[in-house]
């Protein structure tokens, strides 16, 4: 039996261990969690989905770490985890393609300055980066904008899909035991007797463990606790999704050479088959200001035009806005206390995709400082996840399936090609979604050039069924059916 | 390896303009003629359109009624209509890669018709800033919404645009049960029938903000509102569950980019001659694709034009033969327009083309006459029908027997 909550009371007895936030990290920690039979273990997210904060818009690259800063916790855990994270994505189905980065030099002074970051990258164990001189990198990007003089070639640098990251552990989670509790916000945190009693908006939830992997809000509930270590400014990124016919313009991930302002606006594929345009870098106070507005977007498509002119002859399918959970500090902010039995996991910046599973591993080594015997391990069963990768085969291009069932070959997302077998699927499966959103996410539906005009009222139509047939409302629900 | 399955003609798309391509070609003997159709229902825009408005004054036709009508009418003539099936992409010069829940098949034809219609912009494709809030729809999936789902979509809905669509879209949300708080174009006037622009104002009571953009839209989860600017500086919120995107449309022209086909970049739909052929042999387009976008009774005598052009083509071609293999491609002179002249399909010519042409200009022209030259060589001079701004001029082919094949561009001038 699996249990997802949406409603309805929590349970009395203590979890040994409550990870509070269900993006990419929490969601991580709660799988290695699962590999312990013996732990009680809930996962607690405010929001009617997991993976709907920081995690659900970034520009998904899967780093190799090359240029963090070498020493820190960071470089290890993104280093560790780029490896982690590509054997998962394989086991799983999580689309990956290793396209490259070029870090493209338009000046004399970044021309110069890619020798050091190359000597930089050798400190943060990436060995295999290469000097390409104008030529070379004309040939490998034929649509680049004029005037680039050279690149630093960075190939390990790769693309992932972060919702199914995301989802693929929280699934494997959910099916391995974590109780996983929805639209549950912890509202207040203590400790009595020895455990931890959280207040949520659906009652008390009990905890002789807890970590603290609430992204943006880290820093509220790690003051509940007591500690005054970081404090968590929002820095906003805004970001547009070109449509799937600007994909053949590029081939790498074309990086700007950093500045003390930040890594800059990239222009990337996507593994959904779209490039990306952003991010753009904006301090603000607002934990929920993740709007676009008119002058980050002309900001971007002034900064594109530069890298890839004919970029911005083509549509734009999507605009949205994520934000980093910056703390002024240049690393990860994760802490043991080993008294309260607690762990922060916070600060965890632009890099906490790639990171999520070597931080999952890091939070666990830390867990066990708090005293946390989690008992004999076992191996999980690998999950697969339905690919929402181009370069790989989708349902409507495999004939096998097809022939199995013809719901793979109904076409109900014309633009991105969705298949209502996947739809019925994402609505069936153990994490279901609860929203438009949470189903574009799972399948890709509406996430098209026409965003809905021609599906829409369909896909609508299909969720609101979906719904209604119960795998999808609330209460604790059993792999494909009510408990 | 999938299987290749030959007919003769296969048109893409079962709107106005492929199904009465299918019809026509049926009727004529033109072998097996098969139309590929997405949706479930063949029909196009007009199945999701309840208004009126799709027949002859003589012969009012609701928009399903229309869609029906026409489909009926290509099944009788002989095509077939298969729904559900996808053309995805080309697997060779006149081969197209489908699937549907039979599975994947190739069609080879001996002529391809492209009937595939136009979308409307949607929110992003704008770069209209702000939250991502759910309320946000196209007119396209508002109509499908309350018509064919009757879904709920909100209790006050602000339209974007002031055109005809715009008004249908309007009056859609109050079939709804909604509100409809006002619509804002950044244009200076309507685009509609002052009558039908005078009504929505005065009876209905919605207001017209002109010179207005909507400059962001706000709330989390479901929207608030959207922050509206007019030109001049002043803003102001106009609270709303609802905002409707209208108008604003563009060919939808996918297996037309993936083919190859030379486009034309002022309406983004495939450049055609006077015989609606493509750059690809053996290809031909028509309705929506080829202009976003014109009524249905033009999509539909499109689709009979291009029939006419296929049957000519094959026949030329031979027994068995496919369209444009043999003889010579035409490539077509391309048209150029002067402004305030903003397109023309067909966009090509040559010389013996009869195919009325349509053009759209940017601001009104009242009775103008319209020149046509070629290398400063005066071939035409005939005077038209005055349109409104974002309205259409129709202009004869009567000159295009006169065109130099060879020659440069036809220039197209408004006087
Ligand atoms: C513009 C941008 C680009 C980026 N690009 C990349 C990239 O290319 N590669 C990469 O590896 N990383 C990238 N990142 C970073 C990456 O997205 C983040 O590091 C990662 O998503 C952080 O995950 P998280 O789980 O810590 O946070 P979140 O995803 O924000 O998850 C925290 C969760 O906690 C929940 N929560 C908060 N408070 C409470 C509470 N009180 N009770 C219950 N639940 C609560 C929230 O609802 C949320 O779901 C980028 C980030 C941004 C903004
Ligand atoms: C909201 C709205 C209101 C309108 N009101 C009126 C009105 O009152 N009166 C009027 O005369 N006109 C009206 N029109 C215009 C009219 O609907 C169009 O002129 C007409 O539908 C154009 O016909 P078409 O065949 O070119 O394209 P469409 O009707 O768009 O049909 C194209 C068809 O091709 C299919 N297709 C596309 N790609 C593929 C593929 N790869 N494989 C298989 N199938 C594919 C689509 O599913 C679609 O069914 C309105 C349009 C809209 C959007």
């Amino acid at each position: 039996m699996t249990v997802v909550t949406t409603e309805g009371p929590l349970p009395p007895q203590p979890y040994d261990v409550a990870v509070v936030g269900a993006g990419v990290v929490g969601s991580a920690i709660a799988r290695a969690l699962a590999r312990h039979p013996r732990l009680r273990v809930a996962l607690v997210e405010a929001q009617d989905d997991v993976g709907q904060g920081t995690s659900k818009a970034n520009t998904a690259i899967l780093h190799t770490g090359f240029d963090a800063v070498p020493g820190s916790l960071e470089a290890r855990l993104v280093r560790e985890g780029a490896r982690l994270l590509t054997a998962y994505a394989a086991e799983s189905g999580i689309p990956v393609e290793r396209v490259g980065a070029l870090l493209v030099a338009w000046d004399e002074e970044q021309l110069a300055a890619l020798p050091r970051l190359a000597r930089k990258a050798v400190r943060n164990d990436c060995h295999d980066t290469r000097l390409l001189g104008p030529a070379e990198l004309y040939a490998r990007e034929p649509h680049l904008g004029p005037g680039a003089l050279g690149a630093l070639h960075v190939p390990g640098e790769s693309v992932v899909c972060p919702w199914t990251t995301t989802l693929a552990y929280a699934t494997q989670a959910v099916r391995n035991g974590v109780h996983l509790h929805l639209e549950c916000r912890v509202e207040q945190a203590t400790r009595r007797d020895g455990v931890h009693e959280l207040t949520t908006t659906r009652g008390t939830l009990r905890a002789h463990r807890l970590v603290n992997a609430a992204g943006l809000h880290a820093d509220t509930l790690d003051r509940q606790l007591g500690h005054d270590d970081f404090t968590v400014t929002p820095r906003r990124g805004q970001l547009l999704v070109y449509d799937k016919f600007a994909r053949p313009l590029v081939r790498h991930i074309l990086l700007p050479v950093p500045t003390a302002l930040g890594k800059g606006v990239l222009v990337a594929p996507t593994v959904h088959g779209n490039v990306l345009l952003g991010p753009t870098a904006e301090d603000l106070d607002d934990k929920r200001a993740t709007g676009s507005t008119a002058d980050g977007l002309a900001a971007l498509r002034e900064q594109g035009r530069r890298v890839l002119p004919a970029l911005l002859d083509e549509e734009v399918t999507a605009v949205y806005a994520g934000l980093r959970a910056a703390t002024g500090h240049e690393d990860y902010r994760v802490r043991a206390h080993p008294g309260q039995g607690y762990v922060t996991v916070g600060g965890i910046r632009s890099t906490g995709l790639t990171a999520s599973p070597a931080l999952a591993e890091h939070v666990l080594a830390l867990l066990r400082e708090t005293g946390l015997d989690p008992g004999p391990a076992r191996d999980l069963e690998p999950v697969r996840m339905p690919n929402l990768g181009e370069a790989f085969p989708r349902p409507y291009q495999r004939a096998d399936l097809i022939a199995a069932d013809p719901s793979y070959g109904t076409l109900v997302c014309h633009c991105e090609r969705v298949s209502l077998g996947e739809i019925r699927d994402a609505l069936a499966g153990p994490v279901p979604p609860r929203s438009l959103d949470g189903l574009r996410r799972r399948t890709r539906a509406r996430a098209g050039r026409c965003q809905g005009f021609h599906c829409g009222a369909a896909v609508r139509a299909l969720f609101e069924e979906g719904r209604r047939d119960g795998s999808a409302g609330s209460g604790a629900t059993v792999e494909g059916g009510r408990a | 390896m999938t299987a290749v399955r030959q007919v003769d003609v296969l048109v893409v798309g079962a709107g106005p303009a492929g199904l009465t391509a299918a019809a026509t070609l049926a009727a004529r003997g033109a072998g097996r003629v098969e139309v590929l159709e997405r949706e479930r229902t063949p029909g196009g825009v007009p199945r999701t359109c309840a208004h009126g408005g799709f027949g002859s004054w003589r012969r009012p036709l609701t928009g399903p009624r229309l869609a029906r009508e026409l489909a009926d009418a290509a099944v009788r003539a002989g095509a077939a209509v298969r729904t559900g099936v996808t053309a995805l992409d080309w697997a060779g010069p006149l081969d197209l890669a489908t699937v549907g829940p039979q599975g994947p098949e190739i069609l080879r034809a001996r002529a391809v018709v492209l009937a595939t219609g136009a979308r409307e912009r949607p929110r992003a494709a704008r770069l209209v800033p702000g939250t991502r809030p759910a309320g946000v729809y196209t007119t396209g999936e508002l109509q499908q919404a309350v018509h064919l789902y009757r879904q709920p979509i909100g209790t006050r809905a602000v339209i974007v645009g002031a055109e005809d669509v715009s008004y249908a879209a309007a009056d859609t949300v109050r079939r709804a049960g909604a509100e409809v708080v006002a619509l804002v174009t950044d244009l200076p006037a309507h685009r509609t029938a002052p009558a039908r622009a005078l009504d929505t104002r005065l009876r209905r009571g919605v207001p017209l903000l002109t010179g207005t953009v909507v400059a962001e839209l706000l709330g989390h989860g479901r929207l608030s509102g959207v922050r509206i600017r007019h030109h001049d500086g002043r803003a102001a919120v106009l609270p709303c569950d609802t905002v409707v995107f209208t108008g604003d449309f563009v060919p939808e022209q996918e297996l037309a980019r993936l083919g190859g086909l030379t486009l034309d970049p002022r309406t983004r739909g495939p450049a055609v001659d006077g015989a609606l052929r493509t750059s690809r042999p053996g290809v031909f387009a028509a309705g929506n694709l080829l202009h976003a976008v014109e009524r249905a009774a033009t999509a539909a005598r499109e689709g009979t034009l291009a029939a006419a052009a296929v049957t000519a083509a094959l026949a030329a071609a031979g027994a068995g033969a496919a369209a444009g293999s043999g003889a010579a491609w035409p490539e077509g002179v391309p048209l150029i327009l002067d402004p305030p002249l903003r397109w023309i399909t067909p966009s090509r010519v040559t010389p013996a083309d009869t195919l009325p042409y349509t053009l759209r200009t940017a601001s009104r022209l009242t009775r103008p006459l319209l020149e046509i030259t070629q290398d400063d060589r005066v071939l035409h001079r005939e005077r038209v029908r005055g349109a409104a701004a974002g309205r259409s001029l129709t202009l004869t082919a009567r000159w295009a027997h006169r065109v130099d094949a060879k020659g440069g561009p036809v220039r197209v001038t408004a006087r």
